[in-house]
């Protein structure tokens, strides 16, 4: 699998991300945000999270201008795979690949700690190597994850199974825990939990490498 | 534009003694520009010239055969092999905390960053040791929710964990907060930046944020006392802009990876005076600046307000001519300004020009060299009151009063705040032991944490000063850490008091004899003085941060303990109360002698755990609220209960030194026996784990119980009435 980690100024979750995903088996290219290609033959683009800008306006909102995003845009138009995590997946929100948005936390404090996840589909790559209802656990850390749509789109999110995971122990007040929705065609997924910091039994439990292996997966199936 | 007179009234405003102006007349042989003044006091102040400390600092053991820089520079740098060198230093913001919490805090950890990474390192953790004021002033709690936020709103937007740190409440922070910020990077041994320059006609460049009127005489202001016209030095606290640093960091590392840099200062205290002294000075040049090319935020701005201004995410460095495109370039992908503002200069004269006229004119060496130097008075301090008869109490109802101080509570609420993730590399955040975090790409863990107990020190300050290191010397065998290097962090309140002198001569006399016994050199440090309000002063607190190495994660204690394991102590029964957390947090008394520290056993003790870290499967240091609470701790982390059999107050919360609760199976206890039999080191079974409650003799709760108490009272005490 080819992939690319887009990197804004801000971005902080960048190496721990391409190194998850070779980790997994995939080779990957880092793509500087002022870039206007993506590489040729990709089969994901991967946003990490941070703070792209310094957030000091809405999370994600200047990144998703960034003269590459217009070519993930395309990407993920032409059936390309986008993975966004944490403020990758605000990023994803604010430039309308994904429905809904993150907004403040409901304690209304940054909250870094491991949360209970439950699987909710495993119909998409990213979530084929778990079992439909597994509960895993990752690691959160973002004071604006909490996830709201109107509930006409909620609705519609659980309607087509969208709802990749939901919070068993909600740390941000999302609506209805969701912790991560997919795109209508199941290839963008975005996701406040940090897989890519669950991948090492050292550093924490390995609860996040099936997400990585299983895309890697799918893409040589596919 | 006309400068200000220089009056008395100016003199004073600007925190210079008669003797010290008179100094000034002397070296230049003729009155000061209004420019001059201002660089004079910005180098002169307590901050920056260590004038009352520097006498005793120098007694301090900074050498050893694993030191490749100690103090001087901008942080310690320690061989950790392999070509890897660990790069730290703790420093405080104290002043600046109390006055805008959220900012001050915030850019206490922004300066610490940019401390280590202006050596050429990338900072891979941070910890933080704070204190407070009792919870009933009415200052407290917006400070604790402003300075957590500020240090959390700093480092996670930065990227840099924070694994470790502290946060205490007495009565004496009340009118002074401390907030004592650590920071370590990696950088490759041979490839550290210094600040001296080297070369004639080099360009001086300029870095990073712009210049603004933000912090202007931030240093003079930490160098004074606080009164009610508090609120009126607001001003004088500096913005935070992570976001900026952390674009600063990355086209510094890449600067530095172009071989582009001659020598590098990070702007901080006292800003561009600071900054571009100490490369002159420590190169041995002098320095021609030309201000009218420095990047300002603000229209107007005098050469004094440059000059003096505090504004963070700053940068001064030597540059190679030849790189100045390569290195224009780097910053333009990063968006920051890159200014040549000036040169080095064969003369010992430091030159600041603006709108074409000279503005500063002065000997530069004379301006660090020649600082005023103080041997202050001294005397020791009349020693606390006698420790009076203490009750027995019921073990676990105190064990409950312990924990349900914020104190001794958990402090989730304070580190749920703190990425302590980021990087992908924290094998141990904060909660439980000291931090741990692999060293990026190899199977090295560094050990961290932050260690003092001021009670001890205000009794007892040569002591207070041991023991500070021996427990941070504790805490990183408890990992099965090699303890490297210690950073101080010397917070007191004013030196021209003789009893506040005394504790800090006495301090610094405990610190250096327990870094020397214990192989801890002083790599780097900071020195916080008047930190006292209307003439109350704080507790006397030498932060110590420590650094040690786990070669491999074969050498890490790094389990919990289950269900059937054995509770065993290594070195001797508790027996001491004197400035217990028993007394005070149960009884509200201070009183008698802290338990003394035998840096022997200590070092014995210490050296017994890492050698035998193989038998051993969960480990700490036993420390405020002895073994019980030591005990409670490790049945809270491991989430199984514990039975100890003793029941005597001053066994379970002894705060007696050089002493480690170890969790093992039963043939690992009995070869721990025999091996520190062998050692000649008093070592017993105390207990075990297992079950769901914490028992004590006869005295026992449900760990559920506890751990919810533990977990819930620090939130309760800041967000909740008392």
């Amino acid at each position: 699998m080819r992939a690319a980690v887009l990197v804004f100024p801000g971005s902080n979750c960048d190496r721990d991300l391409a190194e998850a995903l070779e980790r997994a088996g995939a080779r990957v290219t880092m793509v500087w945000h002022k870039d206007s290609e993506l590489p040729a033959g990709l089969d994901l683009v991967a946003i990490p999270g941070g703070f792209s800008f310094g957030d000091y306006l809405r999370c994600g909102a200047i990144a998703a201008h960034s003269p590459i995003m217009r070519e993930v845009v395309r990407f993920a138009g032409a059936g390309g795979h986008v993975l966004g995590i944490c403020n990758g997946f605000q990023v994803l929100t604010e430039a309308g690949l994904l429905p809904g948005a993150l907004i403040r936390n409901a304690g209304l404090k940054f909250v870094c700690r491991t949360v209970r996840l439950r699987v909710e589909t495993t119909a998409t790559p990213y979530t084929c190597a778990y079992s439909e209802g597994q509960e895993i656990a990752l690691p959160v850390a973002h004071h604006d994850g909490n996830y709201q749509a109107d509930e006409a789109t909620l609705d519609l999110l659980e309607a087509e199974g969208r709802v990749a995971f939901r919070y068993l122990d909600n740390p941000n007040g999302s609506a209805r825990d969701i912790a991560g929705v997919t795109s209508a065609n199941g290839r963008v997924l975005g996701m406040m939990p940090h897989p890519e910091r669950a991948v090492d039994a050292l550093t924490g439990n390995t609860d996040g490498a099936p997400l990585f292996a299983g895309l890697v997966a799918a893409m040589a199936d596919a | 534009m006309q400068e200000p007179k220089i009056t008395e009234e100016l003199i004073i405003a600007h925190g210079l003694k008669p003797d010290e102006y008179q100094r000034i007349l002397d070296i230049l042989g003729r009155e000061p520009t209004f420019t001059e003044l201002g660089i004079f006091s910005a180098m002169w102040n307590e901050h920056c010239s260590y004038k009352s400390s520097k006498k005793w600092l120098r007694t301090l053991p900074t050498e050893g055969p694993q030191v490749i820089c100690g103090p001087g520079e901008n942080a310690g740098v320690v061989d950790i092999g392999d070509g890897l060198a660990v790069v730290f230093k703790m420093e405080s913001h104290n002043h600046p905390s109390y006055i805008e919490p959220y900012q001050g805090a915030a850019t206490g950890v922004g300066g610490i960053l940019r401390d280590v990474f202006t050596m050429g390192a990338r900072p891979i953790a941070a910890m933080n040791s704070l204190s407070f004021g009792e919870l009933s002033h009415p200052r407290t709690r917006r400070l604790v929710h402003g300075v957590v936020e500020g240090i959390g709103g700093y480092g996670n937007c930065f990227g840099v964990p924070t694994v470790g740190g502290e946060v205490r409440f007495h009565r004496a922070y009340n009118g002074n907060c401390l907030v004592n910020a650590f920071a370590a990077g990696i950088a490759q041994a041979d490839r550290i930046f210094y600040s001296a320059a080297s070369g004639v006609g080099m360009p001086v460049v300029y870095l990073g944020a712009k210049t603004g009127r933000d912090g202007v005489g931030g240093a003079t202001m930490a160098s004074a006392e606080f009164d009610e016209s508090i609120e009126e030095k607001r001003p004088t606290v500096q913005v935070g802009d992570p976001f900026t640093e952390k674009c600063l960091l990355e086209a510094c590392l890449e600067l530095m990876a172009a071989d582009a840099v001659i020598s590098i200062q990070d702007m901080g205290a006292a800003g561009l005076t600071c900054s571009a002294v100490e490369m002159g000075d420590k190169g041995g040049l002098g320095i021609r600046l030309n201000l009218d090319a420095v990047p300002q935020r603000e229209e107007g701005m005098t050469a004094y307000e440059m000059m003096l201004s505090e504004s963070q995410e700053r940068m001064l460095m030597v540059l190679k001519p030849e790189k100045e495109e390569e290195a224009r370039a780097i910053f333009a992908k990063w968006d920051l300004d890159f200014a040549i503002v000036g040169e080095t200069i064969a003369e010992d004269r430091f030159l600041v020009f603006h709108g074409n006229e000279l503005k500063a004119d002065l000997p530069l060496r004379a301006l660090s060299g020649e600082a005023p130097e103080y041997d202050r008075p001294w005397v020791t301090p009349a020693p606390p009151p006698p420790l009076g008869e203490v009750p027995r109490v019921d073990p676990v109802d105190a064990l409950k009063i312990l924990i349900a101080s914020p104190n001794y509570a958990s402090k989730a609420w304070v580190y749920e705040q703190y990425d302590t993730q980021v990087m992908g590399d924290t094998v141990q955040g904060p909660g439980f032991g000291a931090g741990l975090v692999r060293v990026h790409g190899t199977e090295k863990i560094l050990a961290f944490t932050s260690d003092v107990t001021p009670r001890y020190v205000q009794a007892d300050p040569k002591e207070g000063g041991k023991q500070a290191v021996a427990e941070a010397f504790r805490n990183l065998c408890a990992v099965g850490a090699r303890p490297l290097a210690v950073t101080d962090n010397l917070n007191f309140g004013n030196p021209e008091k003789p009893e506040i002198m005394g504790q800090f001569v006495l301090a610094i006399q405990g610190i250096g004899e327990a870094c020397r016994a214990l192989d801890m050199p002083v790599v780097s440090g900071n020195v916080s003085l008047y930190n006292e309000t209307d003439g109350q002063p704080i507790l006397p607190t030498p932060t110590i941060g420590a650094v040690g190495l786990i070669e491999s994660p074969e050498e890490l204690i790094g389990g919990r303990a289950r269900a059937g394991h054995v509770a065993v102590v290594l070195g001797g029964a508790g027996a001491h109360l004197g400035q217990s957390a028993l007394l005070a947090e149960v009884f509200h008394r201070e009183e008698g002698p802290p338990p003394p520290v035998d840096l022997a056993a200590e070092r014995a003790a210490g050296e017994f755990i890492r050698a035998n870290a193989h038998l051993i499967r969960a480990c700490t240091d036993i420390s405020d609220g002895g073994l019980a609470l030591a005990a409670f701790e490790m049945a809270a982390a491991s989430g199984v209960g514990v039975t100890l059999d003793e029941e005597d107050t001053a066994a379970l919360f002894g705060e007696d030194q050089g002493r480690y609760l170890i969790a093992c199976n039963f043939d690992a206890a009995e070869a721990l026996m025999v091996e520190a039999a062998r050692a000649v080191l008093p070592i017993a079974t105390v207990g075990r784990f297992g079950g769901e409650t914490v028992r004590m003799g006869g005295s026992e709760a449900p760990l559920a119980e506890l751990v919810e108490l533990w977990r819930s009272a620090f939130g309760r005490a800041i967000d909740g009435g008392i």
